[in-house]
């Protein structure tokens, strides 16, 4: 990717000249601005982004965006992406994606994607039901949801999106809520700088289906004592006093507040994402209250074109075959 | 036991088939490749094909554990691994019982009778010794003690375990074959030095087996006599032998080099395409970027991410992956982007056979995707010209815009034969349509006045920044349309672009003769099958048939009526139940396509076919 992009672009260069056609009231409307603000803060030329979907509600977000784009075919963008950034390491690589798209009929991608490390950035709008199939329970809807296939009730335990791909591997996971754009805005800007996989959670309301479903994490009244927002480097602090914060009291997290039982700031812990050993980023990624949002993981690890490239250098130092002819006639070739 | 006169003169013959058979450990494919290779060498035309269990290593001894590797030499044009076999070498009862049917009443077999213990037979399911019962009376058998001789052989040599002892009794057998057959051992000796090169006592063993065997054939009265077979007249050239999957493989590294286009594949393993992804995956040298993806869906639609980013991309499978690869070849044509599917075809349903060969994909290939999803299908026909087919489906994808399947199939890819070395300056040039500089008023769908291909702008460019998707698109500005006379449109103009492509591809040939009383039709990898019973029924007298093999399917070629007109009779010859007899009674009225077909996993046979066309000719 160029960095340095030969000209200031506003979020309008972004923009396409389709008409958006998502619900009214939808947080995808509010991803597609964040998406379009990032974009003019990474860097990178306008012809370098390549935004890949499968398919979905979500999965619309190219036409929207005016950069190369492909809308295609249900849980396969991953893999698509993949084939783009091996085929051309230059360019800024997006996979648009949802919960049924990518953990149900894609499930098999999204994991092998991770593992692979691709350098991706891969935006999970989470909504927790079928949108565009009109409200069937999703591989992420609660047990008991009802909904038009489960009508006295969801029976199918959930994934939950964080857990799985870090189990899968992925070197970099952030989750942030549908209603806050600033905080999306720079995780946008900042997984396009991570090197490898980005994987990022947004907790998308579907206003239609499953109205409301993140409310008592995500609602304006209660989130900041609700959601724990963590950085790299800082305490675990949360509340609306910042008088609440998080330690680990043997293996379990634990909720403390300052000033109470001789806790002091210093006890908290003190949020590391670029730790390679997972373990506390799967404790907080389970974490129910608070929320944990934020980078939760960004562990810097060797890409696959990275490895791909330099197998690549190392072979064409060794070989013998700069043509094609070369190696038609090496070997066992005769005369007649 | 036929005795036979003893002669000190070589006896020449024009062709020999030779089967190598014993445990699927026993080395025979290796054994087979070298005799194959020696012979080419030597200048004999030659074809060859494997049979090997699906069983990686099936228990010793047992039936179904047995490998085989045919080899068919000849002075003169040799255009199938061929039928019946006049040497059969059996390391062991089990692969003596399964293969005798195939051997020619008064030829020769050659067994290791170490080999022949209790157990081994009860394993072959043998009640008594054929070795002892008569039951082989009607050949010349040659019992030697292979294991003991080996063994025998080895016990200077130090520092070999007992297992690379008893494998190499294989080697053994090669050196009698050599000898019976007059050929040197010198090629199979460089192999070992090349194989072997970090066990110096490795070279030794085999090469010493190797001899062995050689001088035994020559100093033991068993055999009686030896044969040659003289170089065969072949178009002067450089030449090598080539499998068909390599030679698919070969075809696209030429094709990336002369589009100038980098070559991606995107493959999950399957029998029988996976040496394509094993070959392709060593030339990385070329610029080759490979991905073994996670399954067959992710091989495709990795390779149409590639093709987006300016790659000629391709995916290689077998019938049940190009099931699952379905829908997303359906985007590939929507989105009229280039890309090239390879099925090797094996047999099916479901996971079939997958070591024997068939044709039985040929309407999966044409239909089977949802909605109107035409894409150009073609066939590849011996193993040499699967390097010419992967360079022509490479060429079309390229200059069409539509993605294209290769047909090949267990039988060629898995065969060999000698290659007249083809150099990518003599190929045919590669137009692409990649567009470098934003016009103005471009549209994702303008398309070429007589390609109707649409251009293909690559990420990267500046200006041509545009999203394409499996939604039905606007013909004019390439936007999401559900406007019914728009869908109906596009519908018929990505049919017209295949059909048009019947302009650039060649005119069907008739061989043997232009018109008369009987057309035999085929199509990919039965033409060496039909060409040589053609050819032998055609010397024997029957000059009013013709042969017509079919390369391209969709489209077929423009005089493909022509053709038919010509001829009394059509019989349309297929390793499947009649599928592209009926794609033929879909596009010719008034015609009568007659049917031979074979659904047994393996090849034609030369008999079965000359008495059919006689029955129709009679």
């Amino acid at each position: 990717m160029e960095t340095t992009a030969t000209k200031e672009y506003t979020y309008k260069d972004f923009s396409s000249d389709q008409e958006v056609r998502w619900c009214p009231g939808c947080d995808d409307y509010v991803i597609l601005r964040a998406m379009q603000k990032a974009l003019p803060e990474i860097g990178v030329k306008k012809e370098d982004v390549v935004f890949i979907s499968g398919i979905g509600c979500s999965s619309r977000f190219p036409y929207y965006m005016d950069t190369y784009g492909m809308h295609s075919i249900h849980g396969r963008a991953p893999a698509i992406a993949t084939g783009v950034k091996l085929a051309n390491p230059n360019l800024s690589v997006w996979v648009i994606t949802g919960d049924g798209d990518s953990m149900a009929i894609g499930g098999n991608h999204f994991i092998h994607v991770l593992r692979r490390n691709v350098d991706l950035n891969i935006i999970l709008f989470n909504n927790e039901i079928y949108g565009l199939t009109k409200g069937q329970f999703s591989p992420t809807s609660t047990v008991g949801l009802k909904t038009k296939s489960s009508p006295y009730g969801n029976t199918q335990p959930p994934f939950s999106p964080g857990e799985l791909a870090i189990g899968a591997q992925a070197r970099f996971f952030a989750r942030v809520g549908g209603n806050t754009p600033k905080e999306m805005t720079q995780i946008f800007i900042d997984c396009q700088k991570f090197k490898g996989t980005s994987l990022i959670e947004v907790l998308q309301n579907c206003p239609i289906f499953n109205d409301g479903c993140f409310d008592e994490f995500t609602d304006k009244k209660v989130r900041e004592d609700k959601q724990l927002h963590v950085e790299h480097g800082k305490p675990m602090i949360f509340g609306k006093e910042r008088d609440k914060g998080i330690v680990l009291n043997r293996l379990k997290l634990e909720v403390v507040t300052i000033g109470e039982n001789g806790i002091e700031q210093e006890d908290l812990l003190v949020h590391d994402a670029k730790e390679e050993d997972p373990t506390l980023h799967q404790m907080l990624v389970r974490l129910r209250y608070p929320l944990v949002t934020g980078i939760i993981r960004s562990f810097d690890d060797v890409t696959l074109e990275e490895r791909k490239d330099a197998q690549t250098k190392e072979v064409k130092a060794k070989s013998k075959f700069s043509k094609t002819d070369d190696l038609f006639f090496a070997g066992d070739v005769y005369e007649v | 036991m036929i005795t036979t006169e003893t002669s000190t003169k070589p006896e020449v013959l024009e062709a020999v088939i030779i089967r190598f058979v014993g445990d699927s450990g026993d080395g025979m494919q290796l054994t087979g490749t070298q005799f194959s290779d020696t012979s080419a060498m030597f200048g004999n035309d030659i074809a060859t094909f494997p049979n090997y269990p699906a069983e990686i290593r099936a228990p010793q001894g047992s039936l179904y554990g047995v490998s085989g590797f045919q080899v068919h030499i000849g002075s003169v044009e040799i255009s199938t691994p061929g039928d019946e076999v006049d040497l059969l070498v059996a390391m062991n009862p089990a692969g003596l019982k399964t293969n005798l049917h195939a051997v020619k009443p008064g030829h020769t077999i050659i067994v290791d009778t170490d080999a022949f213990t209790r157990k081994n037979l009860e394993k072959a399911q043998y009640e008594s010794n054929p070795l002892e019962d008569g039951s082989l009376e009607n050949y010349r058998v040659i019992e030697v003690a292979m294991t003991s001789l080996t063994k025998e052989a080895l016990k200077e040599i130090k520092g070999l375990d007992n297992k690379s002892i008893t494998r190499s009794k294989n080697m053994f057998a090669l050196g009698m074959v050599y000898w019976m057959y007059d050929r040197s051992t010198d090629h199979t000796i460089e192999f070992f030095k090349t194989k072997f090169k970090s066990k110096p006592e490795l070279i030794e063993a085999n090469t010493k087996v190797l001899n062995t065997g050689f001088y035994f054939a020559e100093t033991i009265e068993l055999i009686p006599n030896s044969y040659t077979i003289a170089p065969a007249k072949m178009a002067p050239g450089t030449y090598r032998i080539i499998m068909g999957n390599t030679a698919t493989a070969w075809g696209f590294l030429a094709a990336a080099e002369k589009s100038g286009l980098n070559l991606f594949l995107g493959s999950y393993p399957i029998t029988p395409a996976s040496d394509i992804l094993h070959e392709l995956v060593k030339h990385k040298h070329f610029g080759v970027k490979t991905l073994q993806a996670e399954d067959e869906i992710a091989g495709i639609t990795a390779a149409i991410g590639a093709s987006f980013a300016g790659s000629l991309a391709l995916t290689t499978t077998s019938g049940p992956g190009l099931a699952l690869k379905g829908e997303a070849l359906g985007l590939a044509m929507i989105i009229e982007m280039p890309l090239v599917v390879v099925n090797v075809q094996r047999g099916g349903p479901s996971t079939g056979l997958p070591t024997k060969t068939e044709q039985s994909d040929l309407l999966q290939a044409l239909y089977g995707r949802n909605g109107e999803s035409p894409v150009i299908v073609i066939a590849a026909s011996t193993p040499a010209n699967c390097f010419d087919f992967a360079y022509e489906a490479a060429k079309l994808t390229i200059e069409h815009m539509t993605p294209v399947i290769l047909l090949s199939d267990g039988y060629i890819a898995s065969g060999s034969a000698p290659w007249k070395i083809k150099t990518v300056r003599d190929m045919p040039e590669i137009k692409n349509n990649i567009i470098t500089e934003p016009k103005e008023n471009w549209h994702t769908y303008d398309r070429d006045e007589e390609t109707l291909a649409r251009k293909w702008p690559i990420p990267g460019t500046q200006g041509l920044e545009h999203r394409v998707g499996g939604l039905e698109k606007d013909r004019v500005n390439g936007n999401v349309s559900y406007i019914p006379e728009n869908h109906e449109y596009m519908t018929k103009i990505r049919a017209e672009k295949i059909k048009r492509v019947q302009n650039y591809i060649p005119d069907l040939e008739t061989e043997f003769a232009d018109s008369g009383d009987l057309l035999v039709i085929g199509w990919g990898g039965t033409y060496g099958s039909l060409y040589s019973a053609v050819k032998h029924i055609n010397e024997e007298g029957y000059k009013n048939i013709g042969l017509a093999h079919f390369n391209y399917i969709n489209p077929l070629p423009k005089n493909t009526e022509e053709v038919l007109k010509s001829f009394k009779k059509i019989l349309v010859c297929e390793l499947n139940t009649g599928q592209f007899a009926k794609v033929l009674k879909m596009n010719f009225n008034g015609f009568e396509f007659l049917q031979f077909n074979k659904i047994q996993g393996l090849p034609f046979g030369n008999s079965e076919l000359t008495e059919k066309f006689k029955q129709l000719v009679r």
